[in-house]
């Protein structure tokens, strides 16, 4: 129990001195996990709007591809994306192995799928709704994808903070494809896991409560701005 | 508007529907129906529950294909360019989560970008003066309606489809979008609207179809229909009986 006051009172201190190698991780972190949920958003917004309110042959086919992606290991992911830029790999010439760059890759492809289903079932409820108006107005369907996407602005915050959430606490992709390099690729997680086995808790716990803040804190800005909403009847 | 676009404008009406089939799911809605909508009427689908005429107006508008039959509007069929000349108004009010201001305004980007200005002209007439920054789904349904009514006119459209546009609304808004339609046909549009409401029928109605199980049984204009209905069934129907 006192190993873990200690660790616990070492850990505020670090954050509240300002660490500057904590800080670095913190913003490394950040960095890689907002980049992977921004490529993924552009992708996997429209993708999802688009296969809740299309139809074509294989739609259920493709839905259960991505809802099964999920579900994906992230070890795979972090192997398989490890194999393809490695020197030897077909995309080994890109030279971003052990660079943030491979640990974005790594996990929008864990994000994808994610924000796609999600998307996906969120945009079905709407379609439901609005689909006669939207034809009848004759609205194009780029204007359309957008204007569902805009409807449901409020639902597909959680799907991308579910994206993000992801992101930011996954361990085992960013460690293969990153290296977990100080001052290049060390990421929360990555230095959590590395700490820990050292022993030194201290640097471990603080890194583990900076990301809890950081979830408890983007949760609480999503439900304040989902209560407003609703009051609004916007959501 | 394009110049093709504005001499379809000219000329949408009349409205030809020859043995128009229509098919939802495994159900025949509307079988084999011929009738013909004039050129700057206001026809009234007449019918008890069921008996397809939502489905007539979706027909019109695009919205559920045609199983067999045709459907021509000035002998052209119907195409994206004649679908944007026309407006519908649906029973129970879509609107987006957004403002009043916003929902006139996606429909103005949609077609002219209309100005502000021209927007909340608009909405005066439809009565929502003030009501532009409120949150379009917080109001009445009366408000609901008459801001549909709004966007729909916002589209400056040649043919006005209303499916039952007074349903449970207020006596305000009732006259308020009776005295609209009125002065939209007064400007040249077509209107065909459906209702249960047989007194409005005969207040806005130049033309009746009167529809029973998916077929026309009557067509006619709206005076002779009620004053001498053809088919035992309109009989029934105006004098509030059962239709079975």
């Amino acid at each position: 129990m006192n190993i873990l006051f200690e660790a616990f009172k070492q850990s505020i201190e670090l954050v509240s001195t300002f660490n500057t190698d904590l800080y670095e991780i913190l913003l490394l972190s950040l960095k890689v996990s907002c980049l992977s949920l921004f490529f993924s958003s552009l992708i996997g917004l429209p993708l999802g709007t688009f296969l809740a309110i299309k139809n074509f042959w294989g739609k259920d086919i493709t839905l259960i591809f991505f809802n099964t992606m999920m579900g994906l290991p992230p070890v795979v992911v972090g192997l398989i994306v490890y194999l393809l830029i490695s020197r030897s790999g077909p995309f080994g010439w890109l030279g971003i192995l052990y660079t943030p760059t491979a640990m974005i890759i790594a996990q929008m492809i864990l994000i994808i799928p994610i924000i796609v289903s999600l998307t996906a079932q969120t945009i079905e409820e709407i379609h439901q709704e609005y689909k006669l108006l939207f034809y009848s107005l004759v609205v194009p369907p780029h204007k359309a994808v957008i204007a569902y996407l805009f409807e449901a602005r409020y639902l597909i915050l959680t799907v991308m903070l579910a994206g993000f959430g992801r992101a930011i606490s996954e361990v085992g992709a960013v460690i293969i494809v990153g290296g977990n390099i100080d001052h290049l690729t060390r990421v929360m997680t990555t230095t959590i896991a590395l700490e820990t086995s050292k022993g030194n808790l201290s640097l471990a716990l603080a890194l583990g409560i900076i990301l809890l803040s950081i979830a408890l804190f983007t949760n609480f800005i999503l439900i304040r701005l989902k209560i407003r909403a609703k009051q609004r009847m916007y959501v | 508007m394009s110049k093709k676009v504005f001499e379809y404008a000219q000329n949408l009406t009349p409205i030809q529907l020859t043995n128009l089939s229509v098919v939802v799911g495994q159900k025949i809605i509307l079988d084999k129906i011929n009738c013909k909508i004039k050129s700057n009427s206001i026809t009234a689908i007449l019918g008890p529950n069921g008996a397809g005429k939502s489905i007539f107006l979706q027909t019109i508008n695009g919205l559920v294909s045609v199983q067999s039959g045709r459907l021509t509007f000035n002998l052209m069929e119907n195409n994206q360019e004649i679908r944007e000349q026309q407006a519908m108004v649906f029973q129970t009010p879509v609107l987006l989560r957004r403002t009043v201001m916003a929902n006139m305004q996606f429909v103005s980007n949609l077609r002219n970008k209309e100005s502000n200005r021209l927007l909340k002209n608009i909405l005066n007439k439809v009565g929502l003066e003030g009501y532009e920054k409120k949150p379009a789904r917080l109001l009445s349904g009366g408000e609901k309606q008459r801001l549909s009514m709004a966007r729909a006119l916002m589209v400056n459209p040649n043919l006005l489809l209303l499916d039952e546009p007074t349903a449970n609304l207020d006596p305000y808004s009732l006259n308020l979008i009776e005295d609209l339609v009125l002065e939209e046909n007064s400007i040249g549009k077509t209107v065909i609207f459906t209702t249960h409401d047989m007194s409005q029928a005969k207040r806005l109605a130049t033309d009746v179809i009167f529809l029973n199980k998916g077929k026309v049984l009557e067509q006619t204009i709206s005076k002779t229909f009620f004053k001498s209905p053809k088919t035992v069934e309109a009989e029934k129907y105006i004098n509030g009986e059962i239709l079975i």
